[in-house]
Order: C-alpha cells, then sequence, then structure tokens
C-alpha cells in the first residue's frame, strides 16, 4: 500500500498557512493601530492651546 | 522660492464665529496631529515642533478650508507638506533624520509595553517611507484610500499598492527577518538596532 503522504501533508500545510497569514495581517492592523492610539490618547502638551491662543488673539488684534 | 506662503491671493476674511468653529475642531484634531508627526519625525520633541508648525499653519490658512469637509484629511495633507518641505531644504539631515528615528523608536520605547509592538515599530522603521505613511493612514488613522491618495497627492491605486506592499514587508519582518532593502537583510538591519538598542539600554 502506496501513501500519498508528502504530497498530502504539503496540501494540508498550504491552506493553514494562508489562514494563518491572514490572522498576522490583522494581529499587525490592529498592534498599528494601537501604536497611533497611544499617542493620540497622549495628554496634549500645554504648548499647543498656547501657541493656537496668541496666534488667535493676534488675528483678533488684527481685525478692529 | 516660498512665494505660495507670502502670497496670499483673494484671501477671504473669516468671522469671529467661523474663527471659533475651526479653533474648537483644530483643538480636537491635535491628538491625531501628533500621532502622525511622531510617525514621519521618530523622536517625539521634532514630532512635536512639527504638529505645532503644521497647526499653525491650518489656522493661518483657515479661510481656505471650506467647513464641512474633512478637516483631519486636510490638516494632515498639511502636517505632510511642512515635513517634506522642511526635509527638502535640508537633505543632508535626512540620512541624520533616519538614524535618529530607528533610534528613538527603540530608545524612547516604554519598557513595559509588550514586546510585539518593540517589533512593530522597528518593522515599521525598515520600510520605504513612502510604504509606511500610506499604512500608517490607512490601517491607524482610519483614512479611506482615495483619502489617502489625497494627503500624499498620489493616486489611489498608488495607495493601495504601496499600503498592500507594506503590509507584506512588515509581515516579512515580523515573520522571519526575511524583508529585503536595497540588498540589506532586514534581519541584518534588525540586529544592527537591536545591538543599538541593547548599546543604549545596557546599565553602564
Amino acid at each position: 500500500m502506496i501513501e500519498p503522504t508528502s504530497t498530502d501533508k504539503r496540501k494540508r500545510g498550504a491552506k493553514p498557512s494562508l489562514d494563518e497569514a491572514r490572522l498576522r495581517q490583522q494581529a499587525i492592523g490592529v498592534k498599528l493601530r494601537q501604536m497611533f492610539d497611544d499617542v493620540v490618547s497622549e495628554p496634549v502638551p500645554d504648548e499647543f492651546l498656547d501657541i493656537l491662543r496668541r496666534a488667535d488673539d493676534k488675528s483678533t488684534a488684527g481685525k478692529d | 522660492m516660498s512665494e505660495t506662503e507670502t502670497a496670499p491671493s483673494a484671501k477671504r476674511v473669516t468671522t469671529e464665529a467661523e474663527d471659533k468653529a475651526f479653533k474648537r475642531e483644530l483643538v480636537a484634531l491635535i491628538p491625531h496631529l501628533r500621532a502622525f508627526a511622531r510617525t514621519l519625525a521618530g523622536d517625539p520633541a521634532s514630532a512635536d515642533d512639527l504638529a505645532q508648525d503644521a497647526m499653525l499653519k491650518a489656522w493661518d490658512a483657515r479661510a481656505s478650508y471650506q467647513m464641512g469637509t474633512n478637516m483631519k484629511a486636510w490638516t494632515f495633507m498639511i502636517l505632510r507638506n511642512q515635513f517634506y518641505s522642511e526635509r527638502r531644504r535640508s537633505w543632508r539631515q535626512t540620512q541624520l533624520d533616519q538614524e535618529a528615528a530607528e533610534r528613538t523608536l527603540v530608545a524612547t520605547d516604554d519598557p513595559s509595553s509588550p514586546l510585539a509592538l518593540d517589533e512593530m515599530r522597528l518593522g515599521l522603521a525598515m520600510l520605504p517611507p513612502e510604504q509606511r505613511e500610506a499604512l500608517i493612514l490607512v490601517g491607524a488613522g482610519g483614512f479611506a484610500y482615495e483619502e489617502a491618495a489625497e494627503i500624499c497627492r498620489c493616486a489611489v491605486g498608488t495607495v493601495k499598492s504601496r499600503v498592500s506592499r507594506a503590509r507584506r514587508a512588515l509581515q516579512g519582518i515580523l515573520d522571519d527577518g526575511s524583508y529585503d532593502r536595497d540588498g540589506r537583510s532586514a534581519g541584518e538591519a534588525m540586529t544592527s538596532i537591536m545591538a543599538d538598542a541593547e548599546r543604549l539600554s545596557s546599565p553602564r
């Protein structure tokens, strides 16, 4: 009796690896968003608002 | 060279109410501008400088912004332009920036964050800039391909192919360092980055 082991294995191996690739892509996506969101959720340094307020004051003053 | 910056033709005057609404929306976008800047500039300090410059530029250009359109995409475009025009001005700094970015991505890492995230940062640092940018805009920034294309001033198809190449490359890097750039294997790049990281973090 001849068993078609090697090709069989390879075939079986090919399919899960496709799913696995998809899963890994999803994991990459999750990590990528996490990285970005980590910075988004940091408190904004006061400097930003100060700069904007100064710019706003200047433009308001320029209007009258 | 920067004639466009100094000669705003037919400048519309904004009302106080418009300014107020604009400012509110702009302030809400600051965290996102900071995050995007961090992915471009690498080290947090110059990233914040970049985000602040972009914020001011957006404020100054508020008359040309149409309320109700996508302000996030608009400000990201300003930030990106700012980044690349600064780079062009000092192209010699580009190399340094890249090295600094790779080092800082490691050096500023929160030691408590999972290793997988560190690998992710290293992997991103190894991507060609245009691929990294496209992947971040679409994969993390939540932009549609069309919006990302507008931000990067390229065709939608270009963004799509950059994103998919970036995904494949990242997966290669994260899997086994098989990704190759300019004939230098990512495995090698990773090893040298890791060596730097160890050198930086080792107690003396």
